[in-house]
């Protein structure tokens, strides 16, 4: 629980007042490594709600354990990670995040429905209760939302990427999330799939909802993201859309690691 | 049934005080079976040991596919194999203790022990070392299953003689205490199941999700196994150490073939495993032989079946499927399902 005196963390007051903007995500100088070498090191990242945010990187620079990282799903070996102000591994107010993965991980062979994924958004609301009226209407209007009315009773197997992908949309929806974190949403999704799977982000950012989106496809990413965050193992650069693309901060990182590749070490 | 309830009443100790409902419960089963049986003039209906066998194969009908269809989807099938090990190497402790202590408890309580401790270590190691592997499950399943045999041949004399029950299930040594045993086990997994269903299936279809949304994963994790040690224990006694887990399986996977839901994946599942309960009890007691193999052959049977079914299924489905996908295409807003 101890031992997160990294440098110049912030003092547990900061939640309290700071009044006007509580970040959702608030990285301080984290590190993590799975054996000696870290594989995210010294990392410190702001996220502030309503932003529109896209994580690149290379292959192995870190993009996914940050994110789990940051979803508390593992904890830093240094530096701390909060999650709209509390400890990210301590923090159980899950229904705040809406999590859509890459396709593979979910079992998605397994007999359910669209409508039966989209209500487990609905299942930390009730607990061990069953899902009430309301819930159902929210289940609804959130299929409504990304378009999967007319497919819900479908199996989820029998969907295609990027319909499946909507579904999980659905799901971080109707948890009514207030942070949407996708990790690599679009791997194995056709083409035209895409763009409107981007077009429903950006709708949804819209919306107020802050977005999350950890790609390894830069050009969709300065298509829609606000802000890059580019990442290889350390911060390489983070700002505006509009700067990353002018700046070599992609070459220099894609480069490094084709680099590494080359070099075994 | 009143001979039942002497018998119980014999027996006396602390755990047949506790029981004494569930025995209250199966001596009125008895009457039921007993009128049936009078009603169709069916001659297996008549002895109370099938009445017991009957009812124990129908709580198996529930249970297994109720656990299983959970273990199937989360790509655990063998952990069930290995539990059933496990549960043989726990009967063995409990006819070993009665041997030497003669303590006189059921071997199938010291089975629920044993096995639930060995689900707890497999799903502990697994924590560990962050993935279930087949080695660790192959070592627990040979371990169990070579203590268990050891221990029997320690003090074989008459204990081996009574092995085959527990290797193969037999229908007409369900005692009394045993279907007592197993109804309450059947009570603690249905409610828990049903209790936790919800939870259970978030883990199930998407653990990294489920546990951002703040489900404590490890724990249900842990619920699972436990609730599969408790099941192998269950339905040993009639499908045996060694088929017990196909109850697990096989109709799990045949409703997958055919359902579309997961509700109806569950239902269908249950359904699926008590048709094969009930006609392979049947089909067992005039042939002559094991119910539990004959049990898995008809499940098996009825997998079959329903491959055959679900992809006649596809096949009709697939044009009216596709008149779908194009109206999902177009953009739904306006495809109203309400």
């Amino acid at each position: 629980m101890s031992g997160i005196v990294g440098d110049g963390t912030v003092a547990d007051g900061v939640d309290d007042d700071s009044s006007a903007t509580e970040p959702v995500i608030d990285l301080a100088g984290v590190t993590f490594g799975y054996a000696a070498t870290p594989v995210v090191d010294d990392i410190s990242l702001r996220i502030d709600p309503g932003e529109y945010v896209a994580v690149v990187g290379p292959n192995g620079s870190g993009k996914s354990t940050l994110m789990q990282l940051a979803l508390g799903l593992r904890r830093p070996d240094d530096g701390t990670a909060r999650l709209f102000g509390e400890l990210a591994h301590r923090f159980d107010d899950g229904d705040r995040i809406g999590f859509v993965a890459q396709q593979a991980s979910a079992a998605k062979d397994m007999p359910i429905t669209v409508r039966e994924v989209v209500e487990m958004g609905r299942y930390p609301h009730v607990g061990f209760g069953r899902l009430g009226r309301g819930d159902r209407e929210i289940v609804e209007d959130a299929l409504e939302t990304v378009g999967m009315a007319a497919l819900s009773d479908r199996r989820i197997a029998n969907l295609s990427g990027g319909q499946r992908q909507r579904a999980f949309i659905a799901r971080a929806l109707a948890g009514e999330a207030d942070l949407l974190v996708l990790d690599e949403p679009t791997v194995g999704v056709d083409a035209e799939s895409v763009a409107a799977f981007y077009d429903l982000l950006e709708s949804l950012h819209e919306e107020g909802i802050t977005v999350v989106l950890i790609e390894h496809d830069i050009g969709a990413v300065t298509d829609h993201a606000d802000r890059v965050v580019c990442l290889n193992r350390t911060v390489q650069f983070d700002g505006p859309t509009a700067e990353f693309v002018e700046s070599d901060a992609m070459r220099r990182a894609f480069g490094t690691a084709a680099a590494l590749a080359g070099d075994s070490r | 049934m009143t001979g039942t309830l002497r018998f119980a009443v014999l027996q006396a100790g602390p755990l047949d005080a506790l029981l004494a409902p569930v025995y209250w419960f199966l001596s009125l089963w008895s009457e039921f079976m007993f009128w049936v049986a009078a009603g169709t003039g069916l001659e297996l209906l008549q002895y109370q040991f099938m009445h017991r066998a009957i009812l124990v194969g129908l709580c198996i009908g529930v249970m297994a596919p109720l656990v299983g269809t959970f273990l199937v989807h989360r790509q655990l099938a063998l952990i069930g194999d290995a539990l059933a090990h496990t549960a043989f190497a726990g009967v063995a402790v409990g006819l070993f203790l009665n041997a030497v202590l003669e303590l006189g408890v059921s071997p199938y309580l010291t089975a629920v022990v044993v096995s639930v401790l060995a689900a707890l270590a497999i799903e502990l190691i697994s924590e560990v070392t962050d993935a279930y592997n087949d080695v660790s499950m192959a070592i627990v399943l040979s371990t169990g299953f070579a203590l268990g045999t050891t221990l029997i041949s320690i003090n074989a004399g008459g204990l081996a003689v009574g092995i085959n029950q527990y290797l193969f299930g037999n229908l007409s040594t369900v005692s009394a205490e045993n279907a007592a045993i197993l109804l309450v086990l059947f009570l603690v997994i249905v409610a828990t199941v049903a209790v936790t269903r919800n939870q259970l299936l978030y883990v199930t279809f998407d653990e990294t999700a489920a546990e951002v949304s703040g489900i404590p994963v490890d724990w249900y994790n842990r619920v699972l196994v436990m609730l599969t040690a408790l099941v192998v224990v269950g339905a040993m006694q009639i499908m045996g150490v060694i088929l017990v887990a196909a109850m697990l399986v096989v109709p799990v996977a045949a409703a997958t073939q055919i359902s579309r839901s997961f509700s109806e994946s569950l239902l269908v599942s249950v359904v699926l495993a008590e048709l094969a309960v009930i006609l392979g009890i049947g089909a067992s007691y005039y042939g002559g032989a094991t119910a539990g193999g004959v049990i898995v052959l008809v499940a098996v049977a009825i997998y079959v079946t329903a491959v055959v079914v679900g992809k006649l299924q596809t096949a009709l489905g697939e044009k009216r499927h596709a008149e779908v996908d194009s109206i999902g295409a177009a953009d739904t807003d306006g495809g109203s399902a309400d």
